[in-house]
């Protein structure tokens, strides 16, 4: 009696049916886990689309009188978000500033020094960051900040704040990204006679461009979006305000405003789909950047 | 032959061959060598040598094999003569390495490495790099400015050399990392070559490789012995029968034999080279 005997054609049918019940079993979970964003965007979009005009991204927000009257009279709130593009914009910009090179150069000496007692300590601190709750290093940001530097909220504040948030990222990218260069790249290089600083530099950091920008751009992504650490730190802001030792808006802080609003509570939609959209983008891009600039060795 | 590896309990001690060593000076068996290696030992830390008193004259304008069962230091002791076992943090040696006059643990690394060249297993081309950076990228890397016109000089003439100039002229703006095998292992040749060093050390450039290209890279390597001094480790006893003058033999660290390649596999004069040359280890 041999195998092809036991399992009976009845028994194969089962078996197929059984498969195949698994694998849309699979793809209808997989499908409903998408399901939430798609709602998301729906919603947003319904309820937003309105007040996605020229002027939501080029004007401030509006005053609670002016929004109380368009509401009364069911026209569309005046004025927009650019106090927060602009603060984000400043914020986030000033954070990657801060925590670009050091995340770069943290991940490029964990990966040239994997075995490293400092390097372990390192590790394990930057693997610590990454559960520090936002809301704590929004306290950091006021006690490093706005206390002793900036005498009072401010972009700065915010922006060393986030700078934490985002640097594990950056640091365990770039370390991961470098581990997996093959280190003939680096003989090839010190065969040549090029000193290590400039194979560091010219070519093993180029040929890890990919992995390190997606990080980088991940990064971004998590931050842009941040709420807590701001509230204690950029404040927020009803005008423009470029002055990084000003108190600024961002867009997340005005959706947490909009909301104690009730006169400007559908102003919500349009800027959460804003920001949703942005950070849909930057995740959009790092995928694409993964995949265009990756290096073939 | 390449297959066979030796076990530990097969391998004799290096105490009963202690006292058979033949070559007492091989400096002296070549005449005018460029390079000399004078009772050279390399530690990788502690107190135990990867290579131990090794002598040995490289002649100018010659392919010389260094060969030996896996672990010998072969690689050890190629890597010394322009220094990359450094890379190792704990290295240290004995005894010294003269290049002409030059001792070179007293030269810098760049000068160093520009007149002693080296081609590595795997063919290891800058992956970010064109096929034309890659050529001269000793230069660019080390921020030695060069007139367009002398980059382009140097990059066809070098690849050239490698003969694969032809193949490549209408691409050389492509990643250099899209050739074939064989061809990376050109252009890495070529980059070595476009510094236009004395010596070229090759460590088993061709094991990587398939048969075809091996034979282009051997060709390759005869053609180039009249511009340069070439040291080559490889596995292939039969590839340093066809293309090398001089053949080492190295044992558990130590050079066992050294002489004209021709008269080493007919009439090899250790008993431990003849049991490695007819198969018997290694
Ligand atoms: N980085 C290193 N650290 C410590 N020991 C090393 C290192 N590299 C090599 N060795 C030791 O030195 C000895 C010689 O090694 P080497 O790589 O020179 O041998 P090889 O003849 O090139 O071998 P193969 O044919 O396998 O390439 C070996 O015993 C090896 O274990
Ligand atoms: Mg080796």
């Amino acid at each position: 009696m041999n195998i092809s005997t036991e399992i009976s054609d009845r028994k194969m049918k089962q078996r197929l049916l059984k498969d195949k019940i698994f694998t849309n079993a699979m793809i209808f979970l997989a499908f409903l886990s998408g399901v939430p964003l798609f709602l998301i965007l729906y919603q947003l979009a319904i309820k937003g689309y309105r007040q996605l005009n020229i002027s939501f991204f080029f004007e401030e927000a509006p005053d609670t009188m002016e929004a109380m009257i368009a509401v009364a009279n069911n026209e569309v709130i005046p004025g927009g978000i650019a106090n927060g593009i602009v603060g984000t914009l400043i914020i986030v910009g000033l954070a990657s500033l801060i925590a670009i090179p050091i995340g770069i150069i943290c991940g490029t000496y964990l990966a040239e020094n994997a075995e490293g007692k400092f390097a372990g300590l390192v590790r394990f601190i930057v693997d610590m960051l990454q559960g520090v709750p936002s809301i704590v290093l929004g306290v950091i940001g006021y006690i490093w900040i706005v206390k002793p530097v900036t005498n009072g909220f401010s972009a700065l504040a915010g922006s060393v704040a986030l700078s934490i948030m985002m640097l594990p990222s950056i640091v365990r990218s770039t370390e991961e990204t470098l581990k997996m260069i093959p280190g003939t790249l680096k003989e090839a290089a010190l065969s040549l006679g090029v000193p290590y600083h400039k194979v560091i530099l010219k070519v093993i950091l180029p040929t890890g461009i990919s992995g390190i920008l997606t990080g980088v751009i991940l990064g971004i992504s998590r931050i842009a979006g941040e709420t807590a650490p701001l509230m204690l730190t950029a404040l927020g802001s009803t005008v423009i305000n470029t002055n990084i030792t000003e108190p600024s808006s961002a867009v997340p802080l005005l959706v947490w405003e909009f909301y104690n609003d009730p006169n400007l509570v559908n102003m919500i939609w349009s800027a959460s789909l804003f920001l949703l959209l942005l950070i849909l983008g930057l995740n959009l891009s790092a995928k694409a950047i993964a995949r265009k600039w990756k290096v073939q060795y | 032959m390449e297959s066979t590896i030796l076990k530990q309990e097969q391998m004799p001690t290096e105490q009963k061959y202690k006292e058979n060593v033949v070559i007492k000076n091989p400096i002296e068996k070549i005449e005018s060598p460029v390079l000399k290696i004078d009772d050279l030992s390399v530690s990788y830390g502690g107190d135990k040598y990867a290579i131990q008193n090794v002598s040995a004259g490289i002649a100018k304008n010659k392919i010389t094999a260094i060969m030996g069962p896996s672990g010998c230091g072969k690689s050890t002791l190629l890597r010394a003569i322009n220094r990359m076992h450094e890379l190792y943090p704990n290295t240290h040696n004995k005894g010294g390495v003269y290049l002409g006059d030059e001792n070179i643990y007293e030269l810098n690394p760049i000068q160093l490495r520009r007149k002693i060249g080296m081609v590595f297993q795997r063919p290891n081309p800058f992956p970010t790099m064109s096929i034309y950076d890659n050529v001269i990228a000793g230069f660019n890397l080390n921020g030695i400015k060069l007139k367009r016109s002398e980059k382009d000089e140097i990059v066809e003439k070098s690849l050239r050399e490698v003969a694969l100039w032809d193949e490549v002229k209408d691409a050389l703006h492509n990643r250099g990392t899209f050739l074939s095998g064989g061809q990376q292992q050109r252009l890495c040749i070529a980059r070595a070559l476009a510094y236009t060093p004395d010596i070229i050390l090759l460590d088993e450039p061709t094991s990587a490789l398939d048969p075809i290209a091996t034979s282009k890279i051997e060709d390759l390597l005869v053609k180039l012995k009249k511009d340069f001094t070439i040291v080559l480790v490889t596995h292939n006893m039969s590839q340093a029968a066809r293309i090398s003058d001089y053949s080492m033999f190295m044992y558990l660290g130590e050079l066992v034999e050294y002489g004209k390649t021709k008269q080493m596999f007919t009439t090899p004069k250790d008993k431990r080279t003849e049991e490695y040359l007819t198969g018997k280890f290694g």
